[in-house]
């Protein structure tokens, strides 16, 4: 029980950390971002009552007329409350409708994509780490070139090769525009004939991460004494790879699942703008071209607490499946 | 950003077993051939890395030493590959060659920058924590632990985006990456300084009253130097990748040009839509190019200091034993895969 315990424990302060770093960030850095802010507002047409310009300080800083920590307090008052401001780029709606309405699309793609990379590499590792020092492991090492390419580079390629040379994808967006959003079949078709290069985009640059782990863990496994006692007992080759070797050797895949993660989600959001996926990614960066600092600083709460919610529940799980992690705290 | 994974959860082998590990490296250097162990053996893949690592240096370093001015803007846009522009033009007729050289000498910069500022970082918490030991080493950790969990290059946009334009320059950025991609290095520093804090000789030089600074700097720093070297080409990659992605979206330093940079003005310019391949293929494949390089020689770095690669290697020398031993005399060969077999349970207990 400790073991959850201090796992919960811990992802409370990495959000407490997140939201602080949220609060601290727009008061150390240079330029005056409320300013800029109410007067984009204003532009749009909105109201600058002063008590716009005080819920913007609150986020944004700026505001010397009360200490530090009551502003800090007030801060976390409001985000606990659910309320990160108004959008300016999307005004008026406030930057919690504007993350709702795209948060799902992140998350089905990102979801799917990490889901198939992990299960397509660790197979692929596990097979080929199971004979190591064969023709086929010698080409290990070429999986490097898959995991150097930086994610928005290959998304040009795909788009490069199948949308504008081949015409078998679309290129742009996340949905035929004629249809709307909504839960029917054309439109799922559509989104999922729009989503394929993106997917293929992350799970083809994340794949080689995944491989390369899987195919070092198996390799050491295979030196264990349990794998030997298997084979002296003759059983099958596939059922010592599969329960034997592959089920031990995938442990530290599943903890490295918070590092891959974070890269996975960076390399996505980049992703997006490429294809100008209707998902948070390409809001996050229109909210910064837009100078919309609410916005950008509401997709960044709302990207950590998704990965740490990710990371929460594999961590959790982890502790399940392998009870040494539990013995250990 | 990267996805190439580190190995930053130790097994659980590594942690209970530390003293077992302690006591595998001593007998390891005790045994023949010592230096020659730790020294990554040349494979096809290490000369690979290498060639692509110094290729690219070399085209850095030398390159806009070489072709014209990047900026020259010329008559002939978007032209392929021809005689005169090797790859081609930009929209505006610049040699995609000539920026090709200055962004490569760029992006490593930036890399090299960033690689050094977060291998410092890392060494520092991931080292004087594990060293101190008992709150300080609690507080390193949850730290370090916490800036893991936090993704990276969202951060980075929302510090990039906050700070003016004209105030983003080439350090603001390279601080801002070190910032955001050290953690996972302290973690694995952590781990090795954790077990060789309690290694005799560094017991002996805390009893003999050598000061702290002094036993960290002198008797585990450089048992720790593979470690950091790999750490470090990590680091370098990362920020390579990190850079060029934010460059890509534009919120790069404003005053110098990468290989991102050239991307983003390649997908501001229409390159794609317009098929010229000459101005978007390149960039991205040097980046990549230079990332299998360095992970390719860390591969190499990581077979000499992670013991559970060990037999990865024993592996290859046992190959190399059985060829010879085929080749010089047929009978005797199933001896020799005895004990060869032998030998490399050995080399890993």
């Amino acid at each position: 029980m400790t073991y959850f315990l201090r796992k919960i424990g811990f992802y409370v302060v990495a959000l407490w950390a997140a939201l602080t770093l949220n609060f601290i960030i727009p008061r150390l850095l240079p330029g005056n971002p409320v300013d800029i802010l109410l007067a984009k507002l204003q532009q749009r047409g909105g109201q600058v009552t002063p008590a716009t310009r005080e819920a913007y300080e609150l986020l944004l800083g700026g505001d010397s007329s009360e200490p530090l920590i009551v502003q800090y307090g007030r801060y976390l008052g409001n985000v606990f409350r659910g309320d990160l401001g108004v959008s300016v780029s999307y005004f008026p709606a406030p930057v919690t409708e504007v993350i709702g309405s795209s948060l799902p699309w992140t998350i089905a793609l990102v979801g799917i994509a990490t889901v198939l990379a992990a299960v397509i590499g660790v197979a692929l590792g596990a097979f080929v780490g199971w004979r190591p020092g064969t023709w086929l492991d010698s080409f290990v090492p070429a999986t490097t070139l898959l995991a150097a390419v930086p994610y928005f580079w290959l998304a040009l390629i795909l788009v490069y090769l199948f949308a504008t040379g081949m015409h078998l994808f679309p290129a742009q967006g996340g949905y035929d525009v004629v249809l709307t959003p909504g839960f029917n079949g054309e439109f799922i078709g559509s989104a999922i004939e729009y989503g394929i290069l993106p997917a293929a985009t992350i799970v083809l640059a994340s794949l080689g991460g995944w491989l390369l782990g899987m195919r070092n863990m198996m390799v050491s496994t295979l030196s264990e004494d349990y794998i030997t006692t298997a084979q002296a007992k003759g059983l099958p080759n596939g059922k010592i790879l599969r329960n034997y070797a592959a089920r031990n050797a995938v442990l530290p895949s599943v903890a490295g699942f918070a590092i891959s993660l974070g890269f996975i989600v960076s390399g996505s959001v980049v992703t997006e703008q490429v294809f100008s996926y209707p998902g948070i990614g390409s809001k996050l960066l229109s909210a910064v071209t837009n100078n919309d600092y609410a916005l950008m600083q509401g997709i960044f709460l709302f990207i950590t607490l998704a990965v740490l919610g990710a990371n929460l529940v594999v961590d959790l799980l982890y502790g399940l499946i392998d009870p040494r992690t539990r013995a250990r705290s | 950003m990267t996805n190439i994974q580190q190995d930053t959860e130790p097994t659980v082998g590594a942690l209970t077993g530390e003293a077992d590990s302690t006591t595998s490296i001593a007998t390891r250097r005790a045994g023949k051939g010592g230096v020659r162990r730790f020294l990554p053996t040349l494979t096809p893949w290490l000369v690979t890395g290498i060639v692509l690592v110094t290729g690219v240096t070399l085209f850095g370093l030398i390159g806009p030493l070489l072709v014209g001015d990047p900026t020259t803007i010329r008559d002939a846009g978007l032209q392929a590959p021809n005689g005169e522009n090797l790859l081609g033009t930009t929209q505006t007729g610049q040699d995609v060659l000539a920026q090709l050289a200055t962004a490569t000498r760029g992006s490593l910069q930036i890399g090299l920058i960033v690689g050094v500022l977060a291998t410092v970082l890392s060494a520092f918490f991931g080292i004087l924590g594990a060293y101190l030991g008992g709150i300080m080493d609690e507080a390193f950790s949850l730290f370090s632990n916490v800036f893991l969990v936090i993704p990276g290059l969202p951060l980075v946009i929302v510090i990039s985006g906050l700070v003016p334009r004209e105030a983003r320059g080439l350090w603001t950025i390279a601080v801002v990456l070190a910032i955001t991609s050290w953690a996972g290095s302290a973690r694995v520093l952590r781990a090795q300084t954790m077990s060789i804090r309690n290694r005799d000789y560094v017991s002996a030089a805390r009893v003999a009253g050598e000061k702290p600074w002094r036993v960290i700097a002198v008797e585990i720093l450089p048992n720790l130097l593979p470690v950091l070297a790999s750490q470090f080409v990590f680091a370098v990659i990362a920020a390579i990748l990190g850079e060029a992605g934010l460059s890509f979206l534009g919120l790069g330093a404003s005053n110098s040009s990468t290989l991102g940079t050239m991307l983003f003005y390649a997908q501001n310019g229409f390159a794609l839509a317009q098929g010229a391949w000459w101005w978007f293929v390149p960039p991205g494949l040097l980046i990549a190019l230079l990332g299998m390089g360095l992970s390719l020689v860390n591969f190499s770095i990581d077979e000499v200091i992670n013991p559970r690669l060990a037999n990865v290697r024993a592996q290859r020398r046992r190959e190399r034993r059985l060829r010879r031993a085929a080749r010089s005399t047929r009978t005797g060969g199933a001896a020799r895969v005895a004990t060869a077999g032998h030998d490399t349970k050995g080399a890993r207990r």
